[in-house]
Parts: C-alpha cells; structure tokens; sequence
C-alpha cells in the first residue's frame, strides 16, 4: 500500500522542493515514489499542489479525492481547498500564516483567517481530520533566523507526525542530497523545530 | 542502466539522447519545455541544441537535419504544432533520412493553454503515427521507439505525452552514457526528385503513405506499447479502452478486482492497432472508452466494430459516459467505470459549513515591469476610446483588476493584427496591441509589418523584460545567449522596427512612472504604425538592489497602492494602513510614486 501525501500552497513557496525532498528520502531507502507537480501559469502565485505517493501500488501519479493520508499545507485557506482529497482522519499539517490573494484585497472575496482556522479546528473535533498539527510560522522564522525555511520546518512536522512513512532522519538525509552544504545546519534546525 | 527520479520531461530527454538524437529544435511552452532544457543540460558535447526563434523554425531545422540522416527532435505545446503545421504537412510528403520525433506536449484541462486540442487528431490529420506514453516510464521507452519507426518508415512520428506525463515525477532504469547510440549522420544527398515538392510526387507519395498507414495497423497491433489486460475470474462482457495517464488511473480503479473487466491500452492511436482492437472485443458486449480530449479510441472501436460486423456497444464521450471536454482524475475515471459496471456509489459527503475560500488565480509578480507598463498605458489614457490587444505570456495576467488592461488574447502574436481589424471596422478607436519580447520575435513581426504595410493606425507596446519568462526564463535572439550557452550578438528590436520603416520606436524604463505616462501620450498622439519598448528586467531574475517601506504615521490609509496595482507585496492591514511584505518586494518603486502622500521610500529600481 502506498502512502498519499498532497502538499498545498501558493505558487512561490517552495511545494515543489518539498515534494523533491520526500521523494529523495523515499528513494534513499529504496521505497517506490511517484509524484505531480504543478508547473506552469499557476506558479505565479495562483493556488499549487504536488502530490506525492510512496510505497507499492501507486499506478496513478494523482492522488484520488479521500485518499490522502497527510496534506502539508503552506497556506490556511489552501489547506482547506484541498481538504477534499484527505482520508477520513488523515493528518493535516498547515502554516498558520495567510498569504492574502490580490483578488481579496481588490474587491473580490474577503480571506477570513479566523473563519478558516476555526472550520479546520472543528474537522479535528470531528474526527473528519485525525491530527492538525498547526506550525507557527512567524515564531519559526524568528526562532530559526530565516524566512526561507517554512517548508522544510513543515516537513519535520509531517515526518514526526508519523503518517509520512518517513523519518525526521530519512527527511535530513534527502536536505542534504538536495541542499547545498551551507544550509544544512539551517534545515536541521528547521527539521527539528517545534 | 541505472536508476533516476526523472520527471516525464527528463525521461524522454534521455531517451532521445539514448536513441542517439544529433539535432534537437523547439520554441518553450508548458508542458513540454523541460524535455530541451534536459537534453542541453545532459548533452553529451555533441548533440546540437537551439530555441527557435518559434515553432514553425524549429521544425523546418529539425527537417532539413533529418534529410541529412540526423537524428532529430522537435519539441513544443500542443498550440506550437498549429505554428509549425505548414512545414508538417508537407515534410509528411517528402519524408526523412534520419529519425525524426515531433514531441508535442498536449495540456488537458487546460491547465497554461488556449486550447484543448488533440495532438492524436492532429496526427490523423497529417499521416503522422502517434506514440501516447501513459507514465514517465512508457514516456522514456516509447520515444525511443518512435526514433526507430520514424527511421524505418522515413516518415517523421509523433510523440505526445500530456500535462501529468510529462510533469509527473518516478524512479525509472535509464540507459548510461556509454550505452547511448552514437552515429555520424550520412549528410544530405542531391537528389530533386526526393526533396523538392510538386503535385506529381504529392500525389505518388500520398499513395504511399497510405499503403503503410494500412500496414502499420498490423504491425502496431504487435507493438508491446499496445496491449490487453486480461479480465478478472468473476467478470462479466464488459471491456475498457484507454490511453495515457487515463490508463493508470483505470489501474488504479480496478486494481486486483476478480470483477474487473478486460482492458484495452493503446499507445498507438494512430495507425490504430486494428487487429488487436478486434481480438479484444471478442466476446464483450460493452465497451466503456476512457479518454482525455478527443474520442480518438472510440471513434476507431466504433470503426473496428462496424468494419468487422462485431457486435458491441461502445460508450464514452460520444455516448456522454464520459464527459466530453477537461482534465481526467482519479475519481472522474472511477465515476465514470461505477457507471458502467453498474456499482454502487459511495454515498456524498453531508455538506459542512466550508468557509467561502478567496480565489486565488495566478498575478503577476510583485514589482513586476508589465504592471508599470499597464498602469502608464491606462493612466495615459484615461477617458479615451481605446482597445488594449493583449498576447500570450506572463503580461496576459494584465487582464485581473484591478489593472484591466487585457481587452483581447487569442494566440501567439495574433493581438498586433487584432488591433489592426479592430482600426479598420472603428478607425476613431486608439488601438493599442501589447506584445511580449519573447513574443514580438516568435510571431510578432510579420503583424508589424502587416499593419506598416496596409496603413493601420495602432500603438505597438512591447513589453521586454529581456526574457521569455512564463515558460521559465528561456533565452530568446533579443537575449544575446543561447540554449547552448553561446553569446551571440542579440538582435536588436529598435532596428527591427525601424528597419520595418517605423520612425516613431522610444524605449523607456516602464518603472520611471511619469516618463512613461508622457511618452504614451506623446506616442498614441503620431499617426500610422509607432512603437514604444517598455525595457525593465524580469524581476524573478534580477536580484532587488534596496526595498520600499511604509512609513506608518504618514499612511493616510487610502490604499490608492493597493487599488491602483494590485502588487501582491502591498498588504493591507487592520487599520486601514498598507504595510509592505519585506519578503516579495523588490523595491520596483511603483507604489512610491503613485502614494499621494509620499508615505512610502526606501526603493531603488533597476
């Protein structure tokens, strides 16, 4: 059986090295990975996926609605967008920092952070999502001294939220396959983080 | 052989260099520019590699390498086949010496498209045989085949993968360097009776084509590509047929059910695979065909059906079993096989209180030069009757508010000659076209001319940020370097213009707000054909030199920034006042200027 991973955010953040950063580790320790990106016109800040199957049995690059064990979510709003796609109490790891869409700011619909939070919080309550781990993503970036690691400080969350198939190890090996040396103690620190 | 993670792209890239490609031509466009980027960065030293300056170009370099016994491959998107078409259309009449594999990347959905057109019809349509890969793997295997079909048959094939071939990811076994084939091409020889098209060898050869397409319905019913999945112990008549990424996601719907039906996957579908289609409908009494874009694999079963007096009803898209038009997916697929075989559907989740969600469709970036650009064309004209003829790239994205400046986008280059028609049927209009430079080089120039020649009135902007940027920031002949790395001397858009006969061409740094505001009013002003080149870096390649900041006791709150740009770094916070995200800036200066106030400072434009 394999393990369905959706990582969700806006175009810019940094989904497609985190998926990259998945497969590393599952090909490291030789476990059959699948993924798909999205690359194109929606990398400039529209709404982006990469989904991400590890393990025998995965035929379809895709993840199938109600199938997903985890989703690593970037952005509040863009976790629940692709909500639809976790398993009845599948884990749920998200930034609890909005990235407000221009539309929101120029007439069109409103981003309610406390709307979004509360709906999230309520899924958990109901079993709908099994753990939400919520990753402060202002207190990291203070913490850790940087702004260009929310994504990995987002994978430690997932692997140590056991549902990755994946270890925080398995996770700091594929940083330093992909990362260059001069960001590894960086990325361990964000790893770890939380 | 070794193993690599390889996305789809960089799976057929390795493929042709493994197939031994000598020549290797394609102009960018999403889904496919990958597989060339791959292919110059995996270059063994020896492989010729070019962007064309489109892909008609493209084409035409691939053919003539291949008349010399090269090995040859062409990339684009689907809409640069329709670029490229006239030289294929008859480049299937004359042939090839050298494999040649046109790979062009199909875009379901569509996701970065104008259209969602069907490169297997295409390939109907032009006698072309078509390889479908379903995954990265096929995708690896596959276009090695098509280079030893094209070479056997001296006809050029096509290759089409779609969006979740080429962009899906998977750890394949790929060939080392040293197992690569390596062969010196033969060179080009005379002979006008093989290469120089007339109706008499139009006609001889047209006959021949057809003969072989015939043939190749047998032999590709023998092509490992195409095969039968046998059904489950409890089946009932029922079958499947599908393609592409469609296939597996029909895998993993049927998986090891002892009901599954028989399954059907065709990876040429053209020349259609004929005697296999009528060894898999023995004894099926329904068939569910399912496909992304056109019924190419049910038209043919129906076909197959008819031909051969075999009773089967065949469903799909035609029938509405399968919707007719978007992007496939996993539960899509289900949906349509719970149909077909008649199982229950799970029940629909109750509906819960979802938050209203903001959209959230892709903006131009902050401190990106095409917003200038906009703004001092809109503020220029404020009040006056005018169209704004957009294209195809990044600045198409100029058609969200709050900027609006996108009346028009059809297809690459068309806008210059859509302003033109607009002048003619409404000559008091002030017709603007908006062109990329990436753009203006690929498709633009023969409308410049047009317009020059046949006295239309209209304001060419071209909006050069010295980049073709959407598709990720290829280097293009204004650029001065190549895919290859070569500098070369860049060809100078001004002189173009000029050279076109166009007196009026001012260059302007778009970020220099009331310069540019001046000059599109001073501009739109000359009569005939003028030209203005917005020059200003892409910013997601220059780095930023120092970044803007609010200074919060002098913000009055009004958000004219925000309103007037829409630039993602301006933030609006509780109280009104705009506050700057430190993280996208790039200290563009836009808002600086247009802030009634002169609450923000700090930036310094490139």
């Amino acid at each position: 059986m394999s393990t369905n991973i959706v990582l969700c955010g806006v175009g810019g953040q940094g989904t497609i090295l985190a998926s990259k950063l998945i497969a590393t580790a599952a090909m490291e320790r030789g476990i059959p990975v699948k993924t798909a990106e999205t690359i194109g016109m929606a990398q400039r800040g529209g709404s982006v996926f990469s989904h991400v199957r590890v393990g025998d049995g995965a035929a379809s690059p895709l993840v199938g609605r109600g199938k997903a064990d985890v989703i690593v979510a970037f952005e509040p709003a863009e976790a629940v967008r692709q909500l639809p796609f976790l398993r009845h109490g599948g884990t749920v790891v998200v930034s609890n920092r909005p990235v407000v869409p221009v539309s929101s700011m120029t007439g069109g619909l409103a981003y309610d952070l406390d709307a979004i939070m509360t709906y999230l919080r309520m899924q958990e309550e109901s079993g709908r999502i099994g753990a939400l781990s919520v990753v402060e993503a202002r207190r990291a970036e203070l913490e850790l001294g940087s702004a260009k690691c929310l994504n990995v400080v987002l994978l430690g969350a997932a692997a140590r939220s056991g549902t990755l198939g994946l270890s925080v190890e398995d996770m700091r090996h594929a940083v330093h396959e992909r990362v260059p040396e001069r960001f590894w103690e960086l990325n361990d620190h964000a790893l770890a983080w939380g | 052989m070794h193993r690599e993670f390889l996305m789809g792209n960089e799976a057929m890239a390795l493929g042709a260099l493994a197939a031994g490609v000598n020549v290797v031509a394609g102009y960018p466009g999403t889904p496919s520019t990958e597989v060339l980027e791959t292919i110059a960065k995996r270059n063994p030293g020896d492989v010729y590699v070019e962007w064309s300056v489109n892909e008609k170009a493209g084409m035409e370099v691939a053919a003539g390498a291949a008349y010399c016994g090269a090995r040859t491959l062409v990339t684009c998107k689907q809409v640069g086949l329709n670029v490229a078409s006239d030289p294929l259309m008859s480049l299937e009449y004359i042939g090839v010496s050298g494999g040649m594999v046109i790979l062009v990347a199909d875009d379901p959905g569509p996701i970065s498209s104008q259209t969602e057109q069907d490169t297997r019809t295409f390939g109907m349509f032009s006698k072309v045989p078509v390889f479908d890969p379903s995954s990265v793997r096929d995708a690896y295997q596959m276009i090695q085949d098509a280079f030893e079909l094209s070479e056997r048959i001296g006809s050029p094939v096509i290759m089409r993968p779609t969006t979740r071939v080429d962009h899906g990811y998977e750890a394949i076994e790929v060939k080392d360097q040293d197992e690569w084939r390596s062969d010196k091409p033969e060179g080009f020889v005379k002979d006008s009776s093989r290469w120089v098209i007339f109706p008499r060898l139009s006609v001889r050869n047209h006959a021949l084509i057809e003969e072989r397409n015939t043939r190749l319905t047998d032999e590709l019913s023998s092509y490992p590509g195409n095969f039968i999945v046998p059904s489950g112990a409890k089946a009932g008549r029922m079958g499947i047929a599908t393609h592409g990424v469609s296939y597996e996601y029909v895998e993993e719907d049927l998986s090891d059910d002892p009901r599954r039906p028989r399954v059907l996957r065709i990876a040429t579908p053209f020349p259609f695979p004929e005697r296999l289609a009528v060894e898999f409908l023995q004894g099926l009494d329904e068939v569910l065909c399912v496909e992304e874009l056109d019924p190419v694999i049910e038209r043919a079963l129906v076909y197959v059906c008819g031909r051969h007096g075999i009773s089967c009803r065949i469903r799909g898209k035609l029938t509405g079993d399968v919707r007719s038009s978007g992007e496939n997916s996993v539960e899509s697929v289900t949906a349509a096989i719970d149909a077909f075989l008649g199982r229950p559907r799970p029940a629909a989740p109750a509906p819960d209180d979802v938050p209203q969600l903001p959209v959230r469709p892709p903006v131009l970036c902050a401190g990106c030069p095409h917003r200038a650009s906009f703004l001092a064309v809109k503020r220029a004209m404020a009040g006056r009757k005018t169209i704004f003829c957009g294209d195809i790239g990044c600045y198409t994205l100029g058609n969200a508010q709050p900027l609006d400046m996108c009346d028009t986008c059809l297809c690459m280059g068309a806008g210059i000659d859509i302003a033109q028609g607009v002048f003619h049927v409404e000559p008091d209009t002030l017709a603007f076209a908006f062109v990329g430079d990436s753009t203006f080089f690929a498709s633009g120039i023969t409308g410049t001319i047009n317009a020059f020649y046949n006295q239309a009135e209209m304001t060419l902007v071209v909006l050069d940020n010295s980049t073709t940027a959407m598709t990720g920031h290829q280097p293009h002949p204004g650029t001065g370097r190549t895919v290859m790395g070569d500098v070369v001397r860049a060809v100078s858009m001004e002189n173009v213009l000029r050279g076109i006969g166009l007196t009026t061409v001012e260059v302007v740094n778009p970020l220099d707000h009331e310069l540019a505001v001046e000059t599109v009013r001073r501009v739109a002003a000359e009569p005939g054909v003028k030209a203005i080149i917005f020059r200003s870096p892409c910013v997601v390649l220059a780095k930023p030199k120092a970044k803007s900041r609010v200074d919060a006791s002098a913000c009055v709150g009004c958000q004219r920034c925000v309103r007037q740009l829409g630039c993602p770094a301006l933030i609006p916070q509780a109280d009104g006042r705009v506050d700057i995200d430190q993280s996208q800036c790039t200290g563009c200066t836009l808002c600086e200027q247009v802030c009634p106030v002169h609450a923000i400072s700090g930036g310094e434009r490139l």
